[in-house]
């Protein structure tokens, strides 16, 4: 047989039927369920008169209207009661696991799918939301869908789909200190740009990649999605194996060791051919800042606004002009001199155990600069626990942060935790759009450690110069 | 949904690059619960200001057809974006890239995404600013606008299920379903461990229902 690549390897593995030209009815093995995107689909199956058909390979979980100040009562927003309500109602009709707000295993889909064993190496894993890409950080094929395809899979578990291309980004070279893999993925997106990865599926290889811990590798392939790439992927290894295990999901007895069998030998050939390939050292990074309202528009910390009078196309320097005036910037002035007002730790992108340890460590013995608002959202009740038990939420709460539940928070301004108009922050999470964390807001991406130095200074800052 | 075969309009302007799908529906009205109507909510924070918003103005109001930059549609999955456009009467886009999920969003509601490139982008730039008609013709992939024809692509699948106004999940059940049930059949043979069983949830429903 041809050599194949990791993602051709599942692709195929999963065709149900090959319509030709690539095209093809790719079988769903799992399928997470918030809601947002599943009340239409649910309602879609409904008045067709179809049901699920299989139940058991759906879970469901509210995430992105929850507050994540929770005290029991319902919810001061109404619609957003509404909505969770109506997820609630949903799973139980259809028979599907709902995880309620309250239990140990609620939180982002993103964070629990993996904490669950649900994703697994190997499978192919939708979601209706964008960041689907996360799970790939285990080897198998996830992508965000739309609210029809939800239909789709929930009637059907399968979608018709054309193969995306392949690239390899090759990450060599290793991790300076106070530079993580936000770091890395950002000033990746500023170099291949936010359209980079249109068409393809990327799987991440090379050295750094291999010393990532799991939580690292998820954030890596969360944000392929802002390089414009629905899949991002990494080979399974030891690490993938260890997280797994008795997982409550995942395979248990001579099915897990069948599976790990299959698992360790799931990559890429040596000789596949990727329609492109990327080599990316990382050896000399700086830690990265976002001055804009795409990902792309990424700094090292030690950059200063770009000017748009250096641009040649009229079109891009117009743009440009709007994105410094929605962002209140101007050209010239460092990064590091940008006064903040709210700073957000928290997110599937970086709401995982290993984000909250590496935040606390910038902030012990450390205060918020005075007015600064500063919160910290655990991804997960999970991660919230774990978190509790190492004595981070003290750590947070002394040097005045808030300390909350679970949920997407100030990710997505759709809950109770938005910026208001020209309200500035140091965000750990993954997209500064126009409006993403609420109207009139100004995005700066960024590390956890990075928006915990900016905590402390009161702007944004180098965090080197805080370890 | 609603068939598609051909379009005459004239073609929206919005020539900016990387108009994400928080920009189109922003992540507050994705509260809403319903899938109609949602055109009011479109573009919601650039409409209203000083300068009007390009889809209110006329003739544009009236505009079938979209033409605008790079990766519209970036970002968010959420098909609000295209039922929104769709509402406003939007049935086509022309862009030179697309967000991927858009993309895939477009086709289940009866909306056709095109990408153009060089000159021919120019060309559509030039009549959508000039308020020129424009046809788009699905069934012999052709944008027709003067005296120029412009060629465009799309999959089989995609053209066979806009023209005919298709339902998904009503094709694959007829036309795979046999597919489907041998598929099933494999992977439990083959990889059995990817196979839930109701009874491993057993473990998580008894935790949730005891907190
Ligand atoms: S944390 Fe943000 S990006 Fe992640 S699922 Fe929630 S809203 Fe989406």
């Amino acid at each position: 047989m041809c050599p194949r690549t990791l993602y051709q390897k599942i692709w195929d593995q999963h065709v149900v039927t090959d319509y030709g030209n690539d095209e093809a009815l790719l079988y769903v093995d799992r399928h997470l369920v918030q809601e947002v995107s599943s009340p239409q689909a649910f309602a879609t199956i409904e008045k067709q008169g179809r049901k699920v058909r299989r139940p058991e390979a759906h879970v469901a979980v509210a995430d992105h209207a929850v507050p994540t100040k929770r005290d029991g009562r319902r919810f001061a927003d109404e619609l957003a009661q509404a909505q969770v309500d109506r997820l609630k109602q949903n799973a139980k009709r259809h028979d599907i696991t709902y995880l309620p707000m309250e239990g140990d295993r609620h939180g982002i889909v993103h964070v629990i799918g993996p904490e669950l064993g649900f994703t697994l190496p190997g499978s192919v894993l939708v979601c209706g939301d964008s960041h689907t890409s996360t799970h790939g950080a285990f080897g198998c094929i996830a992508f965000g869908i739309g609210a029809s395809e939800c239909a789709t899979v929930f009637a059907a578990q399968s979608l018709r789909q054309r193969r995306q291309k392949t690239m390899r980004v090759n990450l060599e070279g290793g991790l300076p200190a106070g530079v993580t893999v936000k770091d890395v993925i950002l000033a990746l997106i500023a170099k291949i740009g936010t359209g980079g990865g249109v068409g393809y599926a990327i799987e991440y290889a090379g050295s750094t990649v291999r010393d990532l811990s799991m939580e690292s590798r998820m954030t890596l392939c969360n944000m392929s999605i802002e390089a414009g790439s629905r899949v991002g992927m990494v080979a399974p290894d030891e690490k993938t194996i260890a997280y797994l295990k008795d997982r409550p999901l995942a395979p248990k007895a001579e099915l897990w060791d069948a599976a790990v069998t299959s698992w360790m030998s799931l990559r890429s050939d040596e000789d596949a051919v990727f329609d492109r390939e990327i080599t990316f050292d990382t050896s000399t990074l700086e830690p990265q800042v976002s001055w804009g309202t795409t990902p792309e528009h990424t700094l090292p910390v030690n950059g200063v606004v770009p000017d748009p009078e250096t641009l040649q196309d009229d079109g891009k320097r117009e743009k440009m002009r709007k994105t410094l005036e929605y962002m209140g910037l101007t050209p010239g002035t460092r990064l590091s001199d940008v006064a903040i007002d709210t700073v957000f730790i928290g997110s599937c992108t970086n709401g995982r155990i290993e984000d909250l340890r590496a935040a606390a460590k910038v902030l012990t013995d450390r205060k918020v600069s005075p007015g600064i608002r500063a919160i910290a959202v655990p991804g997960s009740a999970s991660v919230k626990a774990i978190a509790e038990a190492e004595g981070l939420d003290r750590v947070f709460l002394a040097a005045g942060f808030e300390w909350r539940d679970a949920g997407c928070s100030m990710c997505v301004g759709m809950n109770d935790d938005r910026l208001s108009k020209g309200e500035r922050s140091a965000s750990t999470s993954n997209r500064n759009f126009e409006g993403r964390q609420g109207i009139g807001g100004r995005t700066h991406l960024m590390s956890p450690q990075m928006a915990a130095a900016a905590a402390i200074a009161g702007h944004i800052t180098d965090v080197r110069d805080y370890l | 949904m609603e068939k598609l075969t051909k379009l005459r309009s004239v073609a929206a302007p919005l020539m900016e690059d990387a108009i994400d799908t928080d920009v189109i529906f922003p992540a507050r009205f994705l509260l809403l619960l319903e899938r109609d109507g949602l055109g009011r909510y479109a573009f919601n924070e650039r409409r209203g200001g000083n300068e009007p918003f390009v889809l209110d103005q006329p003739p544009y109001d009236k505009a079938q057809i979209l033409v605008t930059g790079e990766t519209f549609g970036t970002g968010s999955s959420r098909e609000q974006a295209v039922w929104a456009l769709a509402d406003l009467g939007i049935r086509c886009v022309i862009a030179r890239s697309f967000g991927e999920i858009f993309h895939a969003n477009c086709f289940k509601n009866g909306v056709l995404p095109i990408r153009l490139q060089g000159e021919e982008m120019a060309r559509m730039e030039k009549a959508a600013r000039a308020g020129e008609e424009v046809e788009v013709d699905l069934p012999s992939q052709t944008i027709r606008v003067g005296d120029t024809a412009i060629a465009f692509e799309i999959e089989a699948n995609r053209k066979r299920a806009l023209m005919a106004g298709l339902d998904e999940i009503g094709a694959i059940l007829s036309d795979d379903a046999e597919a489907l049930a041998a598929y099933e059949e494999r992977r439990a043979r083959e990889t059995p461990w990817l196979v839930l069983a109701p009874e491993q949830f057993g473990q998580i429903k008894s935790e949730e229902d005891a907190a």
